[in-house]
């Protein structure tokens, strides 16, 4: 500051959490010693209305120009003292706290000389501090009110029709051909016994038909430039070589294709689809897409472009197949489509982009996907679906028998460090109860074993789910892991055992359901990286802080929803995307955004424009003046980490609020004998 | 004159060591007392005169406490941290003085236990190595 220094400071006696320890009488008179302190006082509870109402007062009484308030965390009441400054007219950012609660009097607390000793010394860094604090003002920002989404399965469907809802505009990304995500795959949901297609098809409709939604499926992300509010993304439409505004959804030209054999997605392998293909019966857009590595036209045409082939012909004369185009009645398809990219601007963003299983060939034990009648948990939905390929009776894999015994295995990769997941996936409990009940349902006289390590439960309604479903006939629940599955004849056989009776358990079973670890979906560590926004160590997104910031990613304007932060079911799923809407639509409802202005600042007569700063920058928030060759902070982008001020050989990058002056000059003073 | 105390400044991350440090309090676990810490955005934050700073003016160790690599609050400022603190250790050994002086530790906001610990290990490690004189020996 560059009027003389009148300081205040205020010692907190936290009724005893700090008095008790700490001499706080004697902190404030050692602080009233230094220069530039003009006041200093304690009192008992100084958060509290009357001590908030002391510091205002004094603010005004002694001109006071910097405060320094010596209490708890700053994380609790940093902002309750720079709000009591600013309302006794004195610029917020003038205020610092000294931490004495935490760091002092509750680690000391048996030392009670030592920790008064200490609290002077930090009290005296945090003066020195303050001295050099200067006044600022937040900075404005303008919003575009216009949200993307990414990922279009039902985390993404409910932000997308949340946000829409309250007036504003979604861009919904979608990589595969429709929405739906896991959810319109599954047979019915628990506890509630819902069918997905029933209830998820209708929100599924409303995104196509909301006007205020622009539904991108069959997109990826390519890029992500700008920051909050103001956000540049470019996604890449991939060539679906059908006509999304005019296709009538018909399915005449996958009638026709003659390309029969690739292993479909959407059924895991369990049915085969065509090279044109729509995903289920349900999907959103009802339009096909072509496989462009399956099409025996365009592999030709790639061939032929890439000079591995001739053509035999002059083009146009004789058809490559070209089935599926003679089949359709609009005239819709073009095999000369190609990637297109888009450009839009947004001004926030929700990353929904769910799960996947972890890989059979990652579970060697249980058969590592060479037993065809060990299949993964989202295959069986596929089975007991109505919509699925075996109409809701489930059939096995290899021979087609309806299984008579099946063995559902628990925790197939979760909470198993040895395959790099040490958390539980949460909803594999309640899914393997369900799916033994629904295999009940469709297979009256079979029997099925649910092999568990513990039943978690945890959610309205389910602990009696789980309780019903195991009073169930022939369905018997046996704690304990399951160690290998192998093939015997036409058998596939489980050891396990029951921990409970202590006993060894070898089963013959027809069919094998595993609850394979859920994982972050792929491409989300790629997607992570265009965002950037942190992942924890299995992938999942972070959120800002996982107690109180769980939408909230570190990143300004970017939010997550859903099962990319973690696994979680439907419901907390559902919940979690209306609440990262609310936040989108609380950041629009603000004619202008604020941002902390204690960032990196350029002294532009010192700086050489070396462009070392820019290098550090992990948000590209510094650029060099061409013509002044001197480097620029972007205001809007600066998070202020001060990583550019580190490493500046000149000191003309500074961090505002903590300049090399102020740390040094707090270092001086810490290092001054208690 | 009774056992050697050292004096110990810390720059400690904000989002992380800073609140692990916190929560050592609040859990009431007892560490020394020597380590005097400074709140810092991020360990990337600490520019590597602010060590040898410490040292010059009589501290006889100096803590980093930053996020685990990965879970940097600002990507990658713990990361250009520790390369930072590596190019400190050298030149503190190209001075003839031990590396150990300076430590960076990786503590999350979840490991109050972690933080306790290791303050104490690194107190009791500089006591045993006695007073680092720099501010004497670098007049």
């Amino acid at each position: 500051m560059a009027e003389k220094p009148r300081i205040g400071v205020f010692v907190c006696h936290c009724g005893l959490n700090i008095a008790g320890v700490i001499d706080v009488k004697k902190v404030a008179e050692e602080a009233k010693k230094i220069p530039g302190v003009v006041f200093s006082t304690t009192y008992v509870y100084m958060c509290s209305e009357p001590g908030q109402q002391l510091v205002i007062d004094s603010i005004k009484k002694y001109k006071l120009n910097g405060v320094v308030v010596a209490n708890c965390s700053p994380t609790l009441h940093e902002r309750t003292f720079r709000n009591a400054a600013a309302r006794a007219g004195l610029n917020p950012y003038r205020v610092e706290i000294a931490n004495i609660r935490e760091q002092v009097a509750w680690p000391h607390e048996h030392e009670p000389e030592i920790a008064t000793k200490k609290a002077i010394r930090i009290v005296k860094a945090t003066v020195e501090r303050v001295k050099n604090n200067m006044a600022y003002v937040p900075y404005e920002i303008s919003v575009n009110k216009k949200a993307l989404v990414i990922g279009g399965g039902i985390a993404g469907i409910q932000a997308s029709l949340d946000i829409a809802e309250a007036g504003y505009e979604v861009y919904l990304v979608e990589k595969s051909p429709s929405i739906g995500g896991k959810m319109i795959l599954l047979s019915e949901t628990f506890p509630t016994l819902d069918c997905p297609q029933c209830i998820e098809t209708p929100k599924m409709t409303d995104v196509s038909q909301n006007p205020r939604i622009h539904l991108m499926t069959y997109s990826e992300v390519e890029s992500v430039s700008g920051y909050m509010g103001n956000f540049k993304v470019k996604v890449r439409r991939k060539a679906r070589y059908v006509d999304v505004d005019n296709c009538l959804g018909c399915g005449a030209c996958v009638e026709a294709c003659p390309v029969k054999n690739i292993p479909s997605e959407v059924d895991r392998g369990l049915t085969n689809r065509r090279a044109i293909y729509i995903s289920f019966d349900q999907a959103v857009p009802l339009v096909p897409v072509i496989d462009a590595d399956h099409c025996i036209k365009l592999t030709y045409e790639k061939k032929v472009a890439e000079g591995k082939i001739k053509r035999r012909s002059k083009p146009g004369t004789v058809k490559i197949c070209e089935k599926c185009q003679d089949a359709c009645e609009p005239k819709v398809i073009n095999f000369k489509d190609t990637d297109k990219i888009e450009e839009i601007e947004v001004g926030a963003i929700i990353v929904a982009t769910g799960f996947d299983l972890m890989p059979m060939e990652k579970l060697p034990e249980y058969g590592g996907g060479k037993i065809p009648d060990v299949i993964d948990a989202l295959a069986f939905e596929r089975l007991l679906a109505p919509s699925g390929p075996t109409h809701g009776v489930p059939k096995r894999p290899s021979d087609g028998k309806i299984p008579k015994t099946v063995v559902f295995v628990s925790c197939a990769g979760s909470r198993d460090p040895a395959h790099g997941v040490a958390y539980c996936s949460r909803i594999c409990c309640m899914y393997l109860a369900k799916q033994a009940m629904l295999y009940k349902h469709a297979v009256p006289d079979g029997m099925a074993y649910n092999f568990y390590i513990d039943i978690r439960s945890n959610g309205k309604g389910y602990e009696e789910f789980v309780q019903r479903v195991r009073e169930q006939r022939d369905l018997i629940y046996l704690r304990g892991k399951v160690s290998k599955i192998f093939q015997r004849g036409d058998k596939v056989v489980v050891w396990g055992a029951d921990t409970l009776t202590g006993q060894k358990i070898e089963i013959e079973a027809d069919l094998v359901v595993l609850s394979n670890a859920m994982v972050p979906s792929e491409g989300a560590k790629e997607l992570a990286q265009k965002l950037r926004i942190p992942q924890d160590e299995y992938g999942w997104f972070n959120g800002a802080h996982l107690k109180l910031r769980p939408l909230e990613t570190v990143t300004a304007g970017i939010f997550i929803a859903g099962a990319a932060q973690f696994p979680k079911d439907i419901t907390d799923t559902v919940s979690q995307a209306s609440g990262a809407a609310a936040k989108v639509i609380s950041m629009f409802a603000k004619p202008k955004l604020t941002k902390e202005p204690l960032i990196a600042n350029v002294d532009t007569e010192i700086c050489a424009g070396c462009g070392i700063c820019k290098e550090q920058c992990a948000y590209g928030a510094i650029t060099i003046d061409p013509k002044k060759k001197v480097s620029v902070v972007n205001e809007a982008l600066c998070e202020g980490c001060g990583a550019c001020a580190a490493v500046c050989p000149s000191g003309a990058m500074q961090l505002r609020n903590l300049n090399s002056k102020q740390v040094i000059r707090m270092v001086e003073v810490l290092t001054e004998d208690y | 004159m009774g056992e050697f105390e050292p004096k110990i400044v810390g720059f400690f991350c904000n989002w992380c060591t800073s609140s692990a440090a916190d929560l050592a309090g609040t859990s009431r676990l007892e560490y020394p007392a020597n380590i005097r810490p400074i709140r810092v955005p991020c360990s990337g934050t600490v520019d590597p005169v602010y060590l040898l700073r410490a040292l010059r003016e009589g501290a006889d160790g100096v803590m980093i406490g930053g996020c685990h690599p990965g879970d940097c609050h600002y990507i990658t400022g713990n990361l250009k941290a520790r390369r930072r603190v590596k190019i400190v250790k050298t030149i503190l050994e190209s001075l003839g003085l031990p590396h150990e002086r300076v430590l960076l530790a990786w503590i999350s906001g979840a490991e109050g236990a972690k933080f306790q610990r290791v303050v104490t290990e690194f107190t009791n490690k500089l006591k045993e190595m006695g007073p680092a004189d720099l501010s004497k020996k670098w007049q």
